[in-house]
């Protein structure tokens, strides 16, 4: 996905991924691990769901109360990351954290997630469009227990 | 009766005077709620004790020393005035969380049982749920909730259902911080001391907005914070009737408040108000606290109250005539404006608010409040003070009418 995407295509993919998420739901397979995570700046309330067979992303989900920016990243995210190895999501997410805090990043990786390219202009937000990468990484660093 | 004029009081805050802009635009500041500007003089009494007056207070044999003591006195002396207490009943504290804290462990966990029940209401702020359920979980107590009004609102005859005898505690706030309705307070204490509970009042959104006499409400606590009435941050003040005083046990122990001990472990305490406060004070912000409370008296909390009135009415016809509003404290008394937009989100909303340079809050102020009456997980509020003008309010109300792309918060 090209850099300069246009602002009009960028609003257009937060607002398709916010208003129909593709992988915001919980599973009801118990093999998932899961972990919580709030900010006790805004509102954004969500678990996120992985289930990581020898080494690679089988699935990924999240659920909870979440505002469009943190809904549409951590949808963009669990898209780019189901079917990959550990080792490809976690140099997604590491390029992903670069891109939000305005360091050099390897956009190619990131697909539809360079629409949060202008986070920082909101620096309150930043939190919001990478709670659920966070998440993530917690995730794939620690196993956790579903539920 | 004064007439406010924002125009020429805001040359004294030199948060207008310096012209701070956010997101490159002139701030609107609309968070008032949360905490406010301060003016000039406030800023000006913090550095005068660090520039000329630095000393401890407390048994000092030398001037300095005796000067603050002396203003540390002429400010308790001014804040009782301002709320019609008596000087001894004005005790220095962090804020209303302190506060409250101070009552919850001092009173509650002190005379409370597991017979007992402390009554509040879903929309207070967490500073005064916790430390209650805190007194709850160390005394066994019950804590129960009067319920609201169809509006959101606590009113007296609410009260009525469900006191009894076993109830100790009414802890509930003169205006709540996200409905924003004011309390009739006053019959709320009535109905409690029939049944010989006492009243514990959260102030923090009444004080800075209104005339306050203790006396006339018969409230048995008050707490309120000096950052919201422009003031400084970290101080803030605890009323408290002086008998219900001499039996609340201190919440902090240490110098300053002891009169003598042994090393046998034989204490006496100060009398209060100095038994509640021990070590050293906050006291450039006592000095600041000074300064904002002669600032307010000057103005007339009467005048504050009626121009913060007239604001809102203003406010509320604009924002009515958009259809995508949701206004959800109409009726409301006070400053406080709580609303969505239609179709979005509130802290996007916020953002979007942020771009164009007004400071509004949105979150879930109060979930339980906000799930039960309002429908709603999470809402803008927007909060107003005697500084803000017309101008203010017209800059917000067309942000919201042009506001349908929130996101032009991160692309415009």
């Amino acid at each position: 996905m090209p850099i300069s995407l246009d602002p009009q295509m960028m609003r257009a993919i937060i607002m398709d991924h916010y208003e129909n998420p593709r992988n915001k739901r919980t599973p009801t397979n118990k093999h998932y691990q899961m972990m919580h995570i709030d900010s006790p700046n805004c509102i954004d309330d969500i678990n996120v769901f992985l289930l990581e067979e020898n080494g690679i992303i089988v699935d990924c989900a999240f659920d909870g109360i979440a505002c469009t920016i943190s809904t549409a990243s951590t949808d963009i995210m669990t898209e780019l990351v189901i079917g990959k190895n550990v080792k490809d999501a976690r140099y997604i997410i590491n390029q992903y954290q670069k891109m939000i805090h305005e360091q050099p990043f390897d956009a190619i990786v990131l697909d539809e997630a360079i629409v949060f390219i202008n986070t920082h202009r909101q620096a309150a937000r930043i939190k919001c469009a990478t709670i659920g990468w966070d998440a993530l990484e917690e995730l794939l660093d620690h196993k956790h227990e579903k539920g | 009766m004064k007439k406010i004029d924002p125009y020429s009081i805001r040359n004294d805050f030199p948060m207008f005077k310096n012209q701070v802009k956010m997101q490159g635009k002139p701030l609107v500041f609309l968070d008032n709620a949360s905490t406010t500007f301060k003016p000039f003089v406030v800023g000006k009494a913090v550095n005068l004790y660090f520039e000329s007056e630095t000393a401890n207070s407390h048994r000092g044999d030398y001037d300095l020393c005796y000067n603050v003591d002396v203003k540390v006195d002429e400010t308790r002396a001014s804040l009782a005035k301002f709320i019609n207490a008596e000087k001894r009943e004005i005790i220095f504290t962090s804020g209303t969380s302190m506060s409250i804290n101070l009552i919850a462990y001092g009173y509650g966990t002190k005379f409370l049982t597991k017979d007992d029940e402390i009554l509040i209401t879903q929309a207070e702020h967490a500073s005064n749920v916790l430390p209650w359920f805190k007194v709850g979980e160390m005394t066994g107590c019950q804590i129960n909730y009067i319920p609201l009004n169809e509006d959101g609102k606590l009113v007296p005859e609410n009260l009525r259902k469900v006191i009894s005898k076993k109830t100790k505690i009414i802890a509930v706030a003169h205006v709540t911080n996200v409905l924003g309705f004011i309390v009739d307070i006053k019959e709320i204490a009535k109905i409690a001391h029939e049944f010989g509970a006492i009243v514990v009042c959260d102030g923090a959104q009444s004080v800075p907005h209104m005339p306050t006499d203790v006396k006339d409400l018969d409230v048995d606590f008050l707490s309120f914070s000096g950052h919201k009435m422009v003031g400084p941050t970290g101080i803030g003040i605890l009323y408290g009737k002086y008998e219900l005083l001499e039996k609340t046990s201190p919440f902090m122990t240490g110098g300053g408040m002891n009169a003598k001990f042994d090393m046998c472990g034989d204490i006496t305490y100060l009398l209060p108000p100095s038994k509640f406060e021990a070590g050293t004070q906050n006291l450039e912000g006592i000095y600041g606290l000074k300064a904002a409370v002669d600032y307010l008296t000057n103005l007339g909390m009467e005048n504050i109250r009626s121009y913060e009135e007239e604001l809102r009415a203003y406010a509320i016809e604009k924002l009515k005539k958009n259809d995508k509003v949701i206004l959800y404290n109409e009726k409301a008394e006070s400053g406080i404006i709580t609303f969505n937009i239609k179709g979005v989100f509130a802290q996007d909303e916020a953002t979007y608010l942020n771009s164009q340079g007004i400071a509004c809050r949105s979150g879930q102020h109060c979930a339980k409040v906000l799930l039960d009456y309002l429908g709603e997980v999470a809402t803008v509020r927007a909060s107003l003070y005697f500084y803000n003008t017309k101008e203010d309010v017209d800059a917000f109300v067309l942000a919201l009418e042009k506001g349908g792309d929130f996101l032009d918060a991160y692309f415009a």
